[in-house]
């Protein structure tokens, strides 16, 4: 089948994906903190519902999505009137879509790097002078950083497999939300498009793999650097 | 006698401590003024209170009740709602296991609180930290490829360029083998005598307090046992439970005064008399102080001849404190200096020993090895 050009989905998917993993980072980062370091009430609830998308159907999430940034919704009709902008059915959808999916994830690889930094080191810069924050940002940020990058890796391709969600709340536009997922799903629908879904596996196998290695790669460089051989 | 630090300034920054803290069903009452120089030991078994108390001064616990002050500057003062949070009380805190930041090599690691310290002060003596703690071979290393004794440099040198106005030792040298721990201990002791001012070195060994601590806290199940001068306190029949029975004994303050090549024997002296001792590789003058246990200590009640012992130490009985099992303590005064010997009641009743009986305590030069006068304090 012609109509799908496996070029510009590849190129959809990776924009939508890497928009979708880059803006989960801080707030991930921020969660997993408040978890992994304060009581307070209300813990327990955030937990759930950070972790609820990996419990839910992907499509039931996408529901609630639209229900929450739909036309009518409540944020959606907010973001709208105040800023123009709109979710439902669109590449930014696609990518809040995959940033909700894939937010477990990163929030959980987050957290156990930051649970395997020594909470000492942190009251060592405290008594040099640093403040909360300081401390944080100077000494626990940097040591947490192969937990950081295991969690984008992860996001990343949570947001390139991402199927149900997407096509609940943002539809399979071509060029604006038919993402790699919904394009083999398409591609396998139409009749004679075997063969173009055959190459849209090969290009999400291929982009795998390459996802793969290169997390390999830096995680291998980033522990030789917080291990820091002489 | 050279006065103790503690008495020589008496105008620096006193610490003081009145305060309760909890931890769990744990809970330490504190209420002490430590001198504001010199090297003060903070001495207990374990679980008796000793980080959660440096940890209370640090800022990294808190008190449920009370204060603590440094000269002018409150820390907390939980009446008075006052807090002052960890990076502002201007402490520095070497860690039992150093703390160094691993990503960050040695020279980043002392920038660390360096580059923090208040304006005006910045690294002032930045090459002077360096020559007292060796690090100029080191500052391109990683921490993860020094040794345990390296580390503990690192970590003393870095708490220093920080500027604090007080400095907490927890256990600094409770990973470290006895050559390493030696090491450290010569560091610090050239910490104290460049840097004036306050030093809490929290140990549960005897041996470390008695090479370097001028003052003494005694802590036991989370209360103050005793706070006072070291020498005082270590020789105090009172509070040997509280050191320890199998270290029970007194300590001596003397000054090398010769050498005897022939026999390899040093000879030390002290106030009340002097001391013949396995050769000691330290220059004459040098003043260190002698552990001597109770137990190597013999009592006759007139100078026996034909006897091998050398070290005969002419003395007043003060007092006699009844021991477990057969022993007594006996507190012999020799020109000021304490010294106890450990005896059994028969021997003390045999000889007649009482308050006031002059006797002469002897000590085998065997008993006074390295092991015990290895002790160098600074040289004058």
């Amino acid at each position: 089948m012609s109509a799908i050009d496996w070029s510009e989905v590849l190129g959809l998917s990776l924009r939508v994906a890497a928009v979708a993993t880059v803006a989960s980072l801080l707030p991930a980062i921020l969660t997993a903190w408040l978890l992994a370091r304060c009581r307070f009430p209300g813990r327990t609830l955030l937990d759930a519902l950070v972790h609820a998308p990996l419990v839910l159907p992907p499509v039931v999430v996408g529901y609630f999505l639209l229900l929450l940034f739909g036309a009518h919704g409540v944020l959606g009709r907010w973001l709208h009137e105040a800023f123009g902008i709109r979710l439902a059915f669109t590449a930014s959808g696609a990518a809040l879509a995959g940033a909700v999916m894939g937010f477990p994830l990163m929030v959980r690889s987050i957290r156990l790097g930051l649970e395997a930094v020594d909470r000492g080191l942190e009251t060592a810069a405290r008594t040099l002078g640093a403040g909360p924050f300081d401390a944080f940002v100077t000494v626990t940020l940097p040591l947490m950083l192969p937990g950081i990058l295991a969690g984008l890796v992860l996001t990343f391709a949570a947001c390139l497999g991402e199927f149900g969600a997407t096509i609940t709340f943002a539809a399979n536009i071509p060029g604006e939300t038919r993402t790699l997922t919904l394009a083999i799903y398409t591609a396998l629908q139409t009749q004679g498009g075997e063969a173009a879904a055959a190459r849209l596996v090969a290009v999400s196998l291929g982009l795998a793999i390459a996802a793969l290695l290169l997390a390999e790669w830096s995680n291998r460089r980033l522990r030789a650097w917080l291990h820091a051989p002489c | 006698m050279e006065q103790p630090p503690s008495a020589r300034v008496a105008a620096r920054a006193v610490l003081k401590l009145d305060f309760t803290t909890r931890r769990g069903d744990f809970a330490l009452t504190v209420d002490a003024e430590l001198p504001g120089l010199g090297i003060t030991g903070v001495f207990g078994r374990s679980g008796a209170g000793k980080s959660t108390l440096i940890d209370t001064i640090a800022g990294i616990a808190r008190p449920d009740r009370g204060r603590v002050t440094l000269g002018e500057r409150s820390f907390v003062d939980v009446e008075r709602k006052v807090w002052t949070p960890i990076e502002q009380r201007r402490v520095g805190y070497v860690f039992q296991d150093a703390k160094l930041f691993p990503h960050l090599r040695v020279l980043a690691n002392l920038r660390y609180g360096a580059q923090r310290a208040r304006d005006g002060q910045r690294g002032a003596d930045w090459e002077r930290v360096l020559e007292v703690m060796d690090l100029g071979a080191l500052l391109t290393r990683w921490p993860n490829s020094l040794s345990g004794g390296e580390r503990q440099r690192v970590a003393i040198a870095r708490a220093l360029l920080a500027r604090p106005e007080l400095m907490l030792m927890d256990e600094p040298l409770a990973s470290l083998d006895a050559p390493r721990k030696a090491e450290i201990l010569h560091y610090i002791e050239r910490l104290r005598d460049e840097y004036p001012m306050p030093v809490l070195f929290v140990s549960h060994s005897v041996d470390e307090m008695v090479r370097i601590a001028d003052h003494l806290l005694l802590l036991n199940a989370g209360q103050v046992v005793a706070s006072g001068p070291f020498l005082e306190l270590v020789s105090d029949t009172g509070l040997q439970p509280h050191l320890g029975r199998f270290e029970a004994g007194s300590v001596i303050e003397c000054t090398v005064s010769s050498h005897d090549e022939a026999f390899e024997l040093s000879t030390l002296t002290f106030s009340g008399g002097s001391l013949r001792v396995p050769r000691l590789a330290l220059p004459l003058g040098t003043r260190l102080r002698a552990r001597l246990r109770a137990r190597d200590v013999a009592l006759a009640t007139r100078d026996p001849s034909d006897l091998s012992i050398t070290n005969r130490v002419h003395g007043r009985i003060i007092d006699l404190v009844q021991r477990e099992g057969p022993y007594l303590d006996v507190v012999v005064d020799a020109s000021g200096t304490r010294l106890l010997a450990l005896v059994t009641r028969e021997s003390c009743q045999r000889l007649g020993l009482a308050l006031g009986t002059p006797v002469v305590a002897l000590i085998k030069a065997v008993a006074l090895d390295s092991r015990a006068v290895g002790y160098t304090r600074r040289a004058r």
